[in-house]
């Protein structure tokens, strides 16, 4: 009971209008808040989908993914800056040659984001080279450690990074068709090769090495291969979240960042797209909803005090809890297909009429 | 830089150094027998610091009696962790066990900032580490002599039990085999209770004398202290407890030299450290004293 594919080219590109639709209906009827939160979602989503490449399809655990959204979006802060804001955001030490003499109009907005991507995933090959070759928790370490070192160095880096204080009142580019745009490219891109001999590849090095080298695999090129894709996307996303928020701190992408999207990949079953790009945004709404902890509850007579930092206690709560009992996340490798959709209804008619002979 | 300058900051990079070694042997301990580093060590450090806060500055306790129970309240702790979260995965992929960690980790820094709150208290200092101390032109706080000499006790103490006594034997013979232990007899769960005790109780120690040193308690400050001496403990072999001592000597050391010379560098001075665990992950995971692990087919 296979498609022909034809029939999963329309129904991928009515899936693709319904998104549109839905982008186009929330751009018009949302509140500001609803659509921030929307925005969020999308961005979320390029950047666990593709953390979810490294991490779930390869098998690699990378730490580092907080420090690809830092080089992407700083680069697109610099990018689209304007000029005279520039002069007013380093006013301690002037901005290196050559971000200070040029930024990009609107219109070349996207290009911006697609060098913050292109510029992450070089750091993917840089940072990638060397520390690919470690193993298991080595690897998580090393890329960890980079993290961090990409912390430190937008904390130091005055000139480049205007150090602590962070680049402030960075065009609002980004909206929902820009990010939403995004996410679904994001999709399809990602989910095109998992299904590529490369992609199968990936698999076979997350689940034993030795063999899939012994298959003729280049163990490391593919891994190197999937680790800059995955930086490339994540920088998009800090691109995305720079014009969207319309600042960039250290603080914004510290290893908070790495700690959220892993919640989201495990959440959503480490390898599987879908999952992340469900919870991606279940993840955002979840957020959302747990403001209500954070801010004073009355109910009635009874006065409770807002607690902050109670939505990170729950969160890391629950990252222990799924990691204990349900380690298979939402929906552990599984992805959705059209097949999928196709036989289940399939089956439920068959069912209907032979439901002797079915097995 | 005179004389008395350098061994003046000699002093200061043995006293860092002597409190990474007694944070660095935690986790190394831990890794040598399950094979996992403990993102939470760090943040157990920073617990022990808010204990011995609670028991002197708000139960009055005079300082050995509060000391003695913050190394007995944070070892539980350590085996809570344990217990709760590390053993039920023992048997998963090491990977399972170290996202784990990581939720671990962010539970008891945020739980901290929730209970006892986001901004630094001031620590009750003791008087033995606080007063000032001149030998021949040198003057130095009781820190900087009291620190390295206890944890030079305390790790001749725990190299004792480890190397002298049946439970340390134990626990070298867990972080060899498992299986080949258990079928000697050995309750391995209860060694792995041992080690989390052991490494947690250190920690605490650690966490008093730099917290004396450092008269600022909050909720985050365990996170670099748990990195660089999680770097010492790689670079001095990670699983080799000596290695892991001489590594905190040298990462200290390195670090209050690096400062001392060039200033201007301060300010990096966490990215070095993470470089430095980089590159000898590159370039000998082993360490100085670790065994280079095969890979088994």
């Amino acid at each position: 009971m296979i498609m022909s594919g034809r029939m999963k080219l329309v129904l991928n590109l009515i899936s693709i209008g319904l998104v549109a639709l839905f982008v186009f209906l929330a751009d018009r009827y949302f509140n500001a808040y609803l659509v921030r939160v929307a925005n969020t979602a999308a961005i979320y989503v390029v950047a666990a989908v593709s953390y979810n490449l490294i991490n779930g399809t390869t098998g690699q655990l990378s730490l580092g993914p907080n420090g690809f959204m830092a080089i992407g979006g700083y680069t697109t802060a610099l990018l689209v800056l304007p000029v005279v804001q520039k002069e007013m955001v380093w006013f301690l030490e002037p901005l290196v040659w050559p971000f200070n003499t040029f930024s990009f109009p609107q219109h070349l907005f996207v290009l911006a984001v697609i060098i913050g991507g292109i510029l992450a995933a070089i750091g993917g090959f840089i940072i990638g080279y060397p520390t690919l070759r470690l193993k298991g928790d080595y690897l998580a370490i090393a890329t960890f450690g980079l993290g961090e070192i990409i912390f430190v160095l937008s904390n130091n880096l005055i000139p480049l990074t205007n150090g602590a204080l962070g680049i402030k009142s960075i065009p609002e580019y980004s909206n929902l068709w820009w990010t939403w745009g995004w996410a679904v490219f994001t999709v399809i891109v990602i989910k095109n090769i998992t299904n590529s001999s490369f992609g199968r590849a990936m698999e076979a090095v997350r689940e034993n090495e030795v063999a899939a080298e012994a298959m003729g695999i280049d163990v490391f090129k593919t891994k190197l291969l999937a680790f800059m894709i995955s930086a490339f996307f994540a920088g998009v996303s800090g691109g995305l979240l720079a014009t969207l928020i319309t600042t960039v701190s250290p603080t914004l992408f510290s290893f908070f960042m790495t700690f959220n999207l892993l919640i989201i990949i495990v959440l959503g079953g480490l390898g599987s797209i879908t999952g992340a790009t469900v919870t991606a945004v279940l993840f955002t709404i979840l957020q959302e909803l747990l403001r209500a902890v954070e801010s004073p509850i009355n109910i009635g007579p009874i006065h409770l005090p807002g607690i902050s930092g109670m939505r990170m206690v729950i969160f890391a709560f629950m990252l222990i809890m799924l990691m204990l009992f349900f380690r298979r996340g939402l929906f552990g490798q599984w992805e959705f297909s059209w097949d999928w959709l196709y036989s289940k209804l399939k089956r439920k008619e068959v069912a209907q009429w032979q439901a002797p002979l079915n097995e | 830089m005179t004389f008395e300058v350098f061994i003046q900051q000699l002093l200061n990079g043995l006293t860092l150094g002597g409190l990474y070694s007694l944070i660095a042997i935690g986790y190394t301990m831990v890794y040598g027998i399950l094979q996992l580093i403990n993102f939470a060590h760090g943040d157990i450090f920073m617990v022990a610091t808010y204990f011995a806060f609670y028991l002197v500055a708000v139960f009055a306790l005079p300082w050995w009696a509060a000391a003695l129970l913050t190394l007995g309240l944070t070892a539980m702790v350590g085996v809570l962790v344990e217990r709760v979260a590390y053993r039920p995965l023992r048997n998963e992929p090491r990977i399972s066990l170290l996202i784990t960690a990581i939720g671990v980790s962010f539970f008891i820094e945020n739980l901290a900032i929730v209970t006892v709150g986001a901004r630094p208290k001031g620590f009750p200092t003791p008087k033995l580490m606080s007063q000032v101390i001149d030998l021949g032109g040198i003057r130095m706080s009781g820190v900087s002599i009291w620190v390295p000499l206890l944890s030079s006790v305390l790790l001749v103490l725990l190299l004792f039990i480890v190397y002298r006594t049946k439970v340390g034997m134990a626990m070298r013979a867990v972080s060899k085999d498992v299986e080949a232990t258990r079928l000697m007899g050995v309750n391995v769960d209860r060694i792995i209770m041992y080690a989390f005790a052991l490494g947690s109780a250190l920690a605490a120690a650690g966490g008093m004398m730099w917290a004396s040193k450092y008269p600022q308690i909050q909720p985050l400050m365990g996170v670099y202290p748990g990195w660089k001496a999680f770097t010492a403990a790689v670079v001095g072999g990670i699983g080799n407890i000596v290695g892991a001592t001489i590594g905190g000597f040298i990462i200290g050391i390195a670090e209050i030299m690096t400062i001392a010379f060039l200033p201007q560098l301060s300010g990096y001075r966490d990215a070095f450290v993470f470089a430095i665990l980089i590159l000898v992950l590159l370039v000998k995971p082993s360490g100085l004293l670790g065994q280079s692990l095969k890979e088994k087919v």
